[in-house]
C-alpha cells in the first residue's frame, strides 16, 4: 500500500472511529453539555487574565491588547483545532498500560489514525470558538494595513499552526511508547507551548525565544507570521521570506513527527511494553 | 490503636498512593517549570511596565509565580487529589463500606488528602521552585522564622483546599456525577486561587471579591506570609476562619448524605 | 504422542495445509528492573525460545502454560502485534510482522479479559463499525451477522448497550464481533474465563460448530481444561517459552502423570476409607473424603466398589487442575 493509499485508509478509519466516539458522548448528554462549558471557561480564562493585566498596563513587551489579543487567537485557535483532531493521543500512556493498544493493532487500519481519534470529543471545539472569537474581535481592532499577502497568511498561520502543534502531539505520542507514565512532559509543550504563544515574543528571554524558532520551531504559528501582519520587529532577525514560512515548517515537523511515531511504534512492536 | 496514630497511618498511606507513581511525577515536575518560566516572563514584562503593581516588586512577582508552580498540584488547586478518589466510592457505592468504619469520615479522608499533600510538596513542589530560585532573583526571607510561619499557613492552606474539595466530592450523593462539579473545581480553582494572576492585581470590585473568597488562603496568603506582605496572625485568621466554615459544612452535608445512604439501605 | 523438538529443532514434516507455520520463531525481551533508588539492571528475557509448530486448515488447538511461559507473546506474533527476534513466522502464506493490516483481514481475535466492543453503544453499533472498517460487502455482512445473531442467540441483545450486558453475553458478542468478517483462524484468550456454566456450554458448543460448519482454524488459551477436553483434538503446552508437549489431551494426562479427586460425602464421620491402590485418600474432612487416582484410569470400578462398602451420600469427581499438569511435567523435565 502506497502513501496515499495509507492516508486515504488512515482518513477513512478515523472518521469512522470519531463517529463512534461522538455517539458514545451523546449518551451522556449533560456530562457532554458541562464538559464543553467547562472546557469553553476554563480556556476563556486565559484570555481574562490577559484583560486583566492590560486594565493595569497598556502595553505589554510593548504590544497593545489588540496586537497581543491577534497572537491569542492565532495560538489558541490553531491549537484548539490540533487538539480537536488529535489531541486524545496523551492517552496512549493508559492504553499501553492497560493493554488495549493490542486491540488497535489487530484491526485492518493504521494505528496513528486509531490513536489520534481515539476518544474524538466534540467538546474541544469549544477552545476553538473561543479562539475564533478572540482573533474575530483582534483582526477588527488592530491597526493593520492589509495587503492581499497580509489577508492570505490568516488562513495559511491557522492551518499551519494546527499542523505543527499536531506534530508536537504525535511527536508527544509517540515517546509515550518510551515512558508511558511521563504523558505529562507533552504537556508543556502542547498546553505549554500555546500558553507560550499567547504573549508577544518580546517578554520571553532571548535564549527562549532562539529555542522556540529554531529548535522546536512553534514560532512559525503566530509570532513569525504575526509579527509581519502586524508590522513589527521580530526579536530575533530572520529573512524577509521567513514570514511566509509556516507552511514549509510545518511540513518538515508533520514528516519528523511522523518519522519518531514509526520509530516508537517499532520499538513497541519489537519490545511489547 | 489510638486515633491519633489510625490518621497518621491514613496519612502515611495517602503519601504512598502517590509516591508510587515516580515517572509521573518527575513529568509533573518538568512541566510545572516550563509553565513556570513561560508565567515568570510574562510577570517580568507586566512588572517592568508597572514597578510595585499590587504592592509587588518585581523578585516578589518572580517569587509569586514560581510559589504558584510549586502549589498546583500540591494544594490540587484544579482538583484531581483525592476527592477523586471519594467520588468514585459515592458513585460505585463503595462509600457505604467507609461509613461503618470506625473512624470519622470527614478526618479520614482529610488525613488521606494532608499526605497527597506532602508528597506532592516534596516530590513535585520543590524542584521548580528550587529551580526559579537558581535561575532569577526571588524575594526569600532569610529569618527560620518566616519559614515555620510560612509552613503553618501552607498547612492551613491544604486544610482550606480539602474543605472546598470535599464538599464538592459530597455533591455526587445528590448528583450521582462528578463532571459538572469538577469542571466547577477547576473553573474557580484556577481563577480564584490567583494561579494565572496575583488576586492583589485583579482590578476594581471584583478583586476585592476574590481575595475574601476562600480560594484566597490557598496561594495568595501562604506567599504574603512568606514575602512579609501579611502578618503571619491575620493571615491565619483569615485562613482558620474559611476552613472551620468549610469543615463545618462539609459535616453538615455529609451528616446529610449518610442518612441519605442509610435511608436507601447503602 | 507426538512431541515437538525444544533443543534439538526437528520440526514435524511440513503439512502441506499448514495454515500456521512456526518455525525456530524467538521473542527475546530487555528487561530493565529497578535495584536500587536509580540503579537499574538490565537482562535479557526469552520469553520464546526456538518455538516451532504447524497448525493446518480446520485444526482446533489448545495452546495451555502457566502464566508468563510466552503464551500472549506467541498469540502476539501470531497477530502481528509483536515482531520476533528470530525464526520464520507465517500465517496463511503472510509474514505477520511486515503485513499487519493485510492479515488483520484474515484473522479474528477474542481478548477473554478486554472486550473490543463499544461499552456505551447498542451492540449493533460495534458490528456496524466492523462492517465499514473491514469492507464487508452488504450482503455478505447481513448473511454473517444474521447467522451469528441465531447461532450466539444475540438477537435480544443488539440494541442493548454493552456497558449492561453480562460477562456471558458480552463474551458471545465479543465473538461474534471477531468472526464478522469471515476470518479464517480465530485466536482466543481465555474465552470462558468468569463464566457460568451454562455461558461456557453456550460458547462451546457454538466453537464446535464454527470448526465443523466452516472450517475455521482456532488457537484457543485457556486455563480451563474442559474447554480443551470438549474442544481440541489438540493441545500444546508451553513453558518457559519452550514447547513442552505437543499432541492429544490424554497424552498430556500421562505425561504429566495428573491424577484426579473424587470427592466422597459420606454418611457420617468415618476413618479413611479403604481405597485400592494407586488410588488413595488424600484429605478428611468431617464426613467428606477426598481421594487422588490417575487421570488415566477410568473412575467408574473405583466409585462401584466404594459405593457397595461405604455409606455414600453423594460424590463428585474433579479433573486435574491444568496449572498443577503443567506444574508435575516441568518438574520431571527438571529432574531428567
Amino acid at each position: 500500500m502506497g502513501e496515499t493509499g495509507r492516508l486515504r485508509e488512515g482518513t477513512r478509519a478515523y472518521l469512522l472511529i470519531a463517529a463512534m466516539w461522538i455517539r458514545s458522548t451523546m449518551t451522556y448528554r449533560t456530562s457532554f453539555v458541562l464538559t464543553a462549558v467547562g472546557n469553553l471557561a476554563v480556556t476563556g480564562l486565559d484570555f481574562v487574565t490577559l484583560v486583566l493585566m492590560f486594565a493595569q498596563v497598556d502595553t505589554l513587551g510593548g504590544w497593545t491588547l489588540p496586537e497581543v489579543a491577534f497572537l491569542y487567537g492565532l495560538s489558541v485557535t490553531s491549537f484548539g483545532l490540533a487538539d480537536l483532531l488529535i489531541g486524545s493521543a496523551d492517552t496512549l500512556g493508559a492504553r499501553l498500560r492497560d493493554g488495549s493498544f493490542d486491540t488497535l493493532l489487530v484491526r485492518p487500519a493504521p494505528v496513528l489514525a486509531q490513536v489520534a481519534a481515539d476518544r474524538f470529543a466534540l467538546r474541544r471545539l469549544g477552545r476553538i470558538t473561543q479562539g475564533a472569537l478572540v482573533l474575530g474581535w483582534a483582526l477588527c481592532a488592530v491597526h493593520v494595513e492589509w495587503t492581499a499577502a497580509k489577508v492570505l497568511l490568516v488562513p495559511v498561520m491557522l492551518v499551519s499552526g494546527a499542523a505543527i502543534f499536531g506534530a508536537v502531539f504525535t511527536a508527544g505520542a509517540a515517546f509515550q511508547f518510551l515512558a508511558q507514565d511521563a504523558a505529562e512532559v507533552q504537556n508543556a509543550f502542547t498546553y505549554g507551548g500555546t500558553t507560550l504563544l499567547q504573549y508577544p515574543p518580546t517578554v520571553f528571554g532571548k535564549d527562549l525565544v532562539r529555542g522556540v524558532t529554531f529548535v522546536l520551531p512553534l514560532a512559525f504559528v503566530n509570532w513569525v507570521p504575526g509579527a509581519y501582519v502586524l508590522g513589527r520587529p521580530y526579536p530575533l532577525s530572520l529573512p524577509g521570506w521567513a514570514a511566509f514560512a509556516p507552511p514549509l515548517v510545518a511540513a518538515g515537523c508533520v514528516a519528523l513527527a511522523g518519522l519518531a511515531w514509526r520509530a516508537g511504534l517499532r520499538a513497541y512492536r519489537s519490545t511489547g511494553s | 490503636m489510638g486515633a491519633g496514630r489510625l490518621y497518621a497511618a491514613v496519612a502515611v498511606g495517602g503519601f504512598r498512593r502517590y509516591a508510587t507513581y515516580r515517572a509521573a511525577t518527575a513529568a509533573g515536575v518538568f512541566t510545572n517549570t516550563v509553565f513556570g518560566l513561560i508565567i515568570v516572563y510574562t510577570y517580568l514584562a507586566l512588572w517592568d511596565e508597572r514597578p510595585h503593581l499590587g504592592g509587588y516588586d518585581q523578585t516578589q512577582a518572580v517569587t509569586y509565580a514560581w510559589l504558584g508552580q510549586a502549589l498546583y498540584s500540591t494544594l490540587a488547586i484544579q482538583g484531581g487529589g483525592t476527592e477523586k478518589d471519594l467520588m468514585a466510592r459515592i458513585r460505585t457505592g463503595d462509600i457505604a463500606v467507609d461509613l461503618y468504619r470506625p473512624a470519622d469520615l470527614q478526618l479520614w479522608w482529610l488525613a488521606s488528602d494532608l499526605g497527597r499533600t506532602l508528597f506532592q510538596l516534596l516530590g513535585r513542589g520543590v524542584i521548580p521552585f528550587a529551580f526559579g530560585a537558581l535561575v532569577f532573583d526571588m524575594a526569600l526571607p532569610h529569618s527560620a522564622a518566616t519559614w515555620a510561619a510560612f509552613a503553618v499557613a501552607l498547612l492551613l492552606a491544604a486544610v482550606v483546599s480539602f474543605g472546598i474539595r470535599y464538599l464538592a466530592a459530597l455533591s455526587v450523593f445528590w448528583l450521582l456525577d462528578g463532571t459538572g462539579v469538577n469542571q466547577a473545581v477547576m473553573v474557580l480553582g484556577i481563577f480564584c486561587s490567583g494561579i494565572t494572576l496575583p488576586l492583589n492585581v485583579v482590578p476594581g470590585a471584583l478583586g476585592d471579591l476574590v481575595q475574601v473568597l476562600p480560594w484566597a488562603a490557598q496561594l495568595q496568603m501562604p506567599a504574603d506570609v512568606l514575602m512579609g506582605e501579611t502578618s503571619p496572625w491575620s493571615a491565619y485568621g483569615f485562613q482558620a476562619a474559611w476552613a472551620v466554615v468549610l469543615l463545618a459544612a462539609g459535616r453538615v452535608v455529609q451528616s446529610a448524605a449518610t442518612r441519605r445512604v442509610v435511608v436507601q439501605g447503602g | 504422542m507426538t512431541e515437538t523438538g525444544t533443543g534439538s529443532g526437528t520440526v514435524t514434516d511440513t503439512v502441506a495445509d499448514a495454515f500456521i507455520e512456526v518455525d525456530r520463531v524467538e521473542k527475546v525481551f530487555d528487561v530493565r528492573r529497578r535495584t536500587g533508588f536509580l540503579k537499574r539492571e538490565r537482562r535479557q528475557v526469552r520469553a520464546v525460545d526456538a518455538l516451532s509448530f504447524t497448525v493446518a486448515r480446520g485444526e482446533m488447538v489448545g495452546y495451555i502454560g502457566p502464566n508468563g511461559a510466552g503464551k500472549s507473546t506467541t498469540i502476539k506474533m501470531l497477530t502481528g502485534i509483536l515482531t520476533p527476534s528470530g525464526g520464520r513466522l507465517r500465517v496463511a502464506g503472510i509474514d505477520p510482522a511486515r503485513e499487519r493490516t493485510r492479515l488483520a483481514h484474515r484473522i479474528g481475535v477474542v481478548f477473554g479479559q478486554r472486550t473490543t466492543l463499544w461499552w456505551d453503544l447498542p451492540l449493533i453499533d460495534s458490528y456496524r463499525l466492523a462492517h465499514r472498517m473491514y469492507r464487508i460487502p452488504d450482503a455478505r455482512y447481513r448473511e454473517i451477522l444474521d447467522r451469528l445473531v441465531e447461532l450466539l442467540d444475540l438477537g435480544a441483545l443488539l440494541d442493548v448497550p454493552v456497558r449492561q450486558l453480562s460477562l456471558g453475553q458480552r463474551m458471545r458478542g465479543d465473538i461474534a464481533a471477531a468472526l464478522l468478517h469471515d476470518p479464517e483462524v480465530l485466536y482466543l484468550d481465555e474465552p470462558t474465563i468468569g463464566l457460568d456454566v451454562v455461558s461456557k456450554a453456550r460458547v462451546r458448543e457454538f466453537l464446535r460448530g464454527l470448526r465443523d460448519e466452516r472450517g475455521t482454524t482456532v488457537l484457543l488459551t485457556t486455563h480451563d481444561l474442559q474447554d480443551i477436553e470438549q474442544l481440541c483434538s489438540r493441545v500444546m503446552v508451553i513453558d518457559h517459552g519452550r514447547l513442552m508437549y505437543d499432541g492429544p489431551l490424554a497424552g498430556l494426562h500421562e505425561a504429566g502423570e495428573s491424577e484426579r479427586t473424587l470427592v466422597l460425602d459420606l454418611e457420617r464421620e468415618l476413618p479413611p476409607v479403604d481405597a485400592p491402590p494407586p488410588a488413595r485418600v488424600v484429605r478428611v474432612e468431617g464426613p467428606r473424603q477426598w481421594l487422588a487416582f490417575p487421570a488415566s484410569a477410568s473412575a467408574a470400578p473405583l466409585v462401584a466398589r466404594l459405593a457397595a462398602e461405604y455409606p455414600l451420600v453423594d460424590l463428585s469427581v474433579r479433573e486435574p487442575d491444568i496449572e498443577a499438569v503443567i506444574a508435575r511435567m516441568y518438574e520431571e523435565r527438571a529432574s531428567a
